[in-house]
């Protein structure tokens, strides 16, 4: 069991000391959802009325109302920017070192996800500081509260960047993928409205974003930052979860290069 | 105890066959040249050995493993070096080093000394506290190489370690790797530079997915020169010299 441990431990420690030297990637982890929370929300405050609607016990701004949909937008960012390091590690080669290790490839997967989790979370949490001090913050227990869900929907959508990775082949068709997962995933989802706002648009699209699993991995982070519970938003986080991982390790078994027709190089 | 046996290995890329029937064995500390044009079949095998790919058809068995019965002991004997760089520029040879040898299980003052051995015997260990990117291509070679030494395998696998250096590296690397083998690690050596083989050396000559010949290089190449007999046997007209 030590082995394991041991090159978990290296794997979040790379991950974690490749993310503190990218300053770039940190600063737009943080820019992204604070434009969205002192431009957008500002914008669309007057536009969009929220009412009472769980687990919000009186009326909210705006902004309170988007902040658990962007903390669960930089989690979809940094799994997308991990599924783009990964698609990137194997074109460079240092994807073959890893898994090459003596350990099972889903434990190195598990590895590699983990550590992504943890540098997504630790974004989040510099980032609602960022918003206490522009004013906008959550219940003080929230903070503590979010954790387990930071985690969870960090899994989920840490795995769908893996699975994605396994499926895309070069590291210039990552673009389309991030504009065909990234944008509808978090605008189809009850990130920037409440659904019942979508539902009097169109009918569709609410059922849309009632089986987008994002919309459950927001709800999941917006129920426990006011100590509420949503054990339907759980209970899909962690399938979804399980089964993006599942199909990733599949998808990552090295049977999967012959049949796919892969040279040698692209493995 | 034999370091490497390929039995009857087989491997197709959808209706593209890439490796038939491919059979050899390595013994012990022997140093073994796997010579084959581009497009050989060389770093597809290179990638069942390291078990990025799976065996289709055939069998192999590394330092007494079965590699698809038991592919995570028989990955632990095996040290490998890739065509590709696999470092991390950023930092330095140490934590490079640090890095691979955790995937290997181990760590601290057990993990630091072994860099250190792997290191010295390639003459790198004055660099460990350099950033990968400060170092010459020959350097970085020669890192790769010592940290598939870090776990201390029976088998090391280089595909191809010498692309893109100069003639003198080239040398200074190839002599390293043999007097590694003399002092009883076995080597698979993939290259398709002839100049690279030493006439005691052992070679396997791969085209087109079929070993062509199995000999010592002095045998292989008779009264003819060993690139001569290399032509005849592939009938390449890419090889490099």
């Amino acid at each position: 069991m030590t082995r394991y441990l041991v090159a978990f431990q290296a794997i979040v420690a790379r991950e974690l000391l490749r993310f503190t030297s990218q300053r770039g990637r940190f600063l737009s982890a943080l820019v992204r959802p604070l434009v969205w929370l002192l431009i957008f929300a500002a914008g669309f405050r007057a536009a969009l009325g929220i009412s009472i609607i769980p687990p919000y016990l009186t009326y909210i701004t705006y902004e309170v109302y988007i902040l658990p949909g962007l903390c669960a937008m930089i989690l979809l960012f940094n799994g997308m920017q991990s599924s783009l390091s990964l698609v990137y590690d194997r074109e460079m080669g240092s994807m073959r070192l890893l898994l090459t290790a003596p350990l099972p490839r889903w434990w190195l997967l598990l590895s590699k996800l983990c550590a992504g989790v943890f540098v997504g979370v630790l974004q989040v949490y510099a980032f609602l500081l960022l918003a206490a001090l522009f004013g906008v913050d959550l219940p003080p227990a929230g903070y503590l509260l979010i954790l387990p869900a930071l985690i969870i929907a960090g899994f989920m959508l840490g795995a769908l960047g893996l699975l994605i990775s396994s499926l895309v082949q070069q590291l210039e068709n990552f673009a389309t993928v991030m504009n065909f997962v990234i944008f509808p995933v978090f605008f189809l989802s009850s990130a920037l409205y409440p659904l019942w706002r979508m539902r009097e648009s169109s009918e569709f699209l609410y059922y849309v974003c009632a089986v987008n699993p994002f919309t459950y991995a927001v709800e999941l982070i917006r129920f426990s930052a006011y100590s509420a519970f949503s054990s339907m938003s759980l209970l899909i986080v962690v399938i979804t979860g399980i089964l993006f991982f599942g199909f990733s390790v599949i998808a990552y078994t090295p049977a999967r290069a012959g049949q796919r027709g892969r040279g040698p190089s692209q493995t | 105890m034999t370091a490497l046996e390929v039995e009857n290995v087989g491997f197709r890329y959808g209706a593209r066959t890439a490796l038939s029937a491919v059979s050899f064995r390595l013994e012990e500390g022997q140093f073994c040249a796997l010579l084959g044009p581009n497009g050989a079949g060389k770093s597809t095998l290179f990638s069942i050995l390291a078990r990025l790919n799976d065996i289709q058809a055939g069998r192999v068995t590394i330092a007494d493993c079965d590699l698809a019965a038991q592919p995570l002991k028989a990955l632990a004997q095996v040290g490998i070096v890739f065509q590709q760089p696999t470092l991390d520029l950023d930092m330095t040879v140490q934590r490079n080093m640090m890095y691979f040898a955790a995937l290997h299980g181990l760590h601290g003052a057990r993990a630091r000394r072994k860099i250190e051995q792997a290191l010295s015997l390639l003459g790198m260990a004055e660099r460990s506290t350099e950033k990968v990117r400060t170092l010459n291509g020959g350097h970085r070679r020669r890192m790769e190489i010592a940290r598939a030494l870090i776990h201390e395998p029976k088998l090391l696998l280089l595909d191809e370690p010498t692309v893109g250096l100069d003639a003198e590296t080239r040398r200074a690397i190839t002599d390293h790797v043999h007097n590694l083998a003399a002092s009883g690690l076995s080597v698979l050596w993939a290259t398709h530079l002839v100049d690279e083989v030493d006439d005691g050396d052992r070679v396997i000559v791969l085209h087109e997915g079929h070993v062509r010949a199995d000999a010592t290089a002095a045998d292989l190449a008779g009264n003819r020169s060993l690139v001569d007999a290399y032509l005849e046997l592939t009938g390449a007209a890419e090889t490099s010299l």
